[in-house]
């Protein structure tokens, strides 16, 4: 398990690393000066060598490549150009709604499609349970942004349940923002929900047909004590493997749908960021965002071999 | 496959119905469509559909058919060139790490984590915050995305063949490794990627989508359905209609390539039965 364990770890920071490489040369490959991109055509000398010497641009490669990681480590992301603050206080500000609204989805699509698709899998061949697949296929090619918008035109625009979009900030109450990040989670949550469900069956219909699916069911155990006890755990790994996959759309998903509702959060940062060619801020943000990923896949590797213990000897 | 076969799968048949549709659709929109797309009406803005406009018409007055049939060659061309740009680097890359296996397989597999730490979006941010928004940057961003999942594919699908008797045997005839690859690992693994292509075109579809909703894609004055839905945004509570038919469109699109996969797994691969 520990070495198992180790091996993974040391991948994903060697990955970590190389992802930071790549980010820090797209900046590199910029056509032209980045302090002058940044200021835009009308800049003077003064303001473009000042932006310059803060960027820390008149030092060589490597040493600029070796303080904007120790920074990342740090926490110092630097400063944002157009906000005059420090990129790190933009970050922690605007996760206070990405991150919730990306948490609310995962749960909620889990908790949609984990007894949809064991549904689906213990009806197979009924009409029911093609039904429900049905549905998923239909789930699957919703762009989720679309399905937002659906939303916001039934729930918000002629049922007047919810806000069509904005959100209240934190300090204005739990339940006021709460009730803003409904409609948006809803709608990251739901087509992903599809995707786990039609995985969630097939991976549970594969175990069905195992031969200790049998013995089970001869030994005299339940259809549903089969599913539930033998095939359900074993069918987790895939699952697992999804529910990874499904972080990184869902990050991606919330940067889009914060669009959709105007909520605060990383994806509008970075959206007004790229309109105002403040590379630093999407710098920040982009490697953020992937540092989350690579560690999110990590937590999903290893809890592989607490699924299945086969793993744990393995290195 | 006999043909027989694969007539007889619904998901199959529905797929291929839906996709050569929207194929058609594409290729009309090159001779005709019901108005010259773009033409503006700002008298006639926002009408519901009527047997003058199918679809209704935008608040611009446009006509809504009229863009989505202009708009599905965008949708394709993107999909379908990244999809290519995927296979093209991936496949390759995946038959190498199997035919080498050991350090040169291990890197290529490690460039593959690297490569899918970046989602889509993600990468066309970096790449529009650098050179600007625009197609072709959506494209490259799909299909740098579309990399790592075909060199997976390619990889693990040879990987198995290489333990077959067939391919053992080819080496003891004396075949070096990359005619082996050639003659009987990539035709053996055709069908394979044949489907995973589908998918990741359906999937291509939903990201031009998203990187055009939110300005990264395809720019005016080219019709693309993410953009139509953002525009459509902030009319959805005046004229629902046009938030309505371009997101059907996509949607519609991206069942029928996932039916004509899911079909063509089920008709390839006996094993799904």
């Amino acid at each position: 398990m520990l070495t198992y364990a180790t091996k993974r770890a040391l991948i994903a920071i060697l990955t970590l690393l190389a992802a930071s490489l790549v980010v820090f040369a797209m900046l590199e490959i910029v056509p032209g000066d980045p302090a002058r991109l940044m200021l835009g055509m009308n800049a003077t000398e003064d303001a473009v060598h000042n932006l310059q010497e803060q960027m820390g641009l008149n030092q060589p490669l490597a040493i600029r490549y070796f303080s904007w990681l120790g920074g990342l480590l740090t926490g110092d992301l630097g400063k944002s150009y157009t906000y005059s603050v420090p990129v790190f206080d933009l970050i922690k500000e605007r996760v206070a709604v990405s991150l919730p609204l990306a948490v609310i989805s995962l749960a909620l699509s889990t908790l949609i499609a984990l007894p949809v698709g064991i549904f689906a899998a213990s009806k197979r061949g009924k009409f029911s349970g093609t039904l429900a697949m049905g549905v998923a296929q239909v789930g699957v090619a919703i762009p989720n942004f679309w399905f937002a918008l659906l939303l916001v035109y039934l729930f918000a625009v002629t049922l007047r349940l919810v806000p069509a979009g904005g959100f209240p900030g934190w300090g204005a109450g739990f339940g006021v923002s709460l009730k803003s990040l409904i409609l948006p989670s809803i709608a990251l949550a739901l087509p992903q929900a599809a995707i786990l469900a039609r995985v969630t069956r097939s991976a549970l219909l594969e175990v069905l047909g195992e031969d200790y699916i049998r013995t089970a069911r001869a030994k005299g155990l339940s259809r549903r004590q089969v599913l539930y006890r033998h095939a359900l755990r074993n069918a987790l790994i895939p699952v697992l493997t999804i529910l990874g996959l499904q972080f990184a759309f869902l990050l991606a998903g919330t940067i889009i749908i914060e669009n959709v509702f105007y909520l605060p959060g990383l994806g509008r940062l970075v959206f007004q960021a790229i309109t105002q060619r403040d590379l630093i801020v999407v710098e920040g943000v982009v490697m953020l965002l992937i540092a989350t990923l690579i560690l999110v896949n990590l937590l999903v590797d290893l809890s592989y071999a607490i699924v299945d213990p086969r793993l744990r000897g393995r290195s | 496959m006999s043909i027989g076969n694969a007539l007889a799968n619904r998901s199959f048949c529905v797929g291929l119905i839906v996709t050569s549709l929207i194929a058609l659709v594409a290729l009309v929109s090159f001779v005709w469509t019901p108005y010259p797309v773009g033409a503006l009406d700002i008298a006639g803005k926002l009408k519901p559909p009527s047997a003058a406009h199918w679809l209704g018409t935008d608040h611009f007055g446009r006509d809504i058919l009229s863009m989505i049939m202009v708009g599905s060659r965008n949708s394709i061309a993107v999909a379908s060139v990244s999809v290519a740009i995927g296979a093209g680097i991936g496949v390759p890359l995946g038959l190498w790490g199997a035919a080498t296996g050991g350090f040169v397989d291990e890197v290529l597999m490690r460039l593959n984590d690297l490569v899918f730490a970046f989602p889509a979006l993600l990468s066309a941010v970096m790449i529009t915050a650098v050179f600007g928004p625009g197609a072709i940057n959506a494209i490259i961003a799909i299909g740098i995305f579309n990399v790592p999942v075909f060199a997976r594919v390619a990889r693990a699908a040879a990987l198995s063949l290489w333990s077959r008797e067939f391919v053992i045997a080819a080496g003891a005839i004396g075949k070096s490794p990359a005619r082996i690859t050639r003659d009987h690992i990539l035709p053996n693994l055709a069908s394979l990627l044949i489907v995973q292509a589908t998918i990741q075109f359906s999937l291509g579809i939903l990201a031009e989508a998203g990187l055009s909703y939110v300005g990264l894609g395809s720019q005016p004055p080219m019709p693309s359905w993410g953009r139509m839905l953002f525009e459509a945004q902030t009319m959805i509570g005046l004229a629902p209609h046009i938030a309505l038919f371009p997101g059907l469109a996509i949607v519609i699109t991206v069942l029928g390539f996932n039916l004509l996969g899911d079909g063509l797994r089920d008709v390839l691969d006996p094993k799904f039965q």
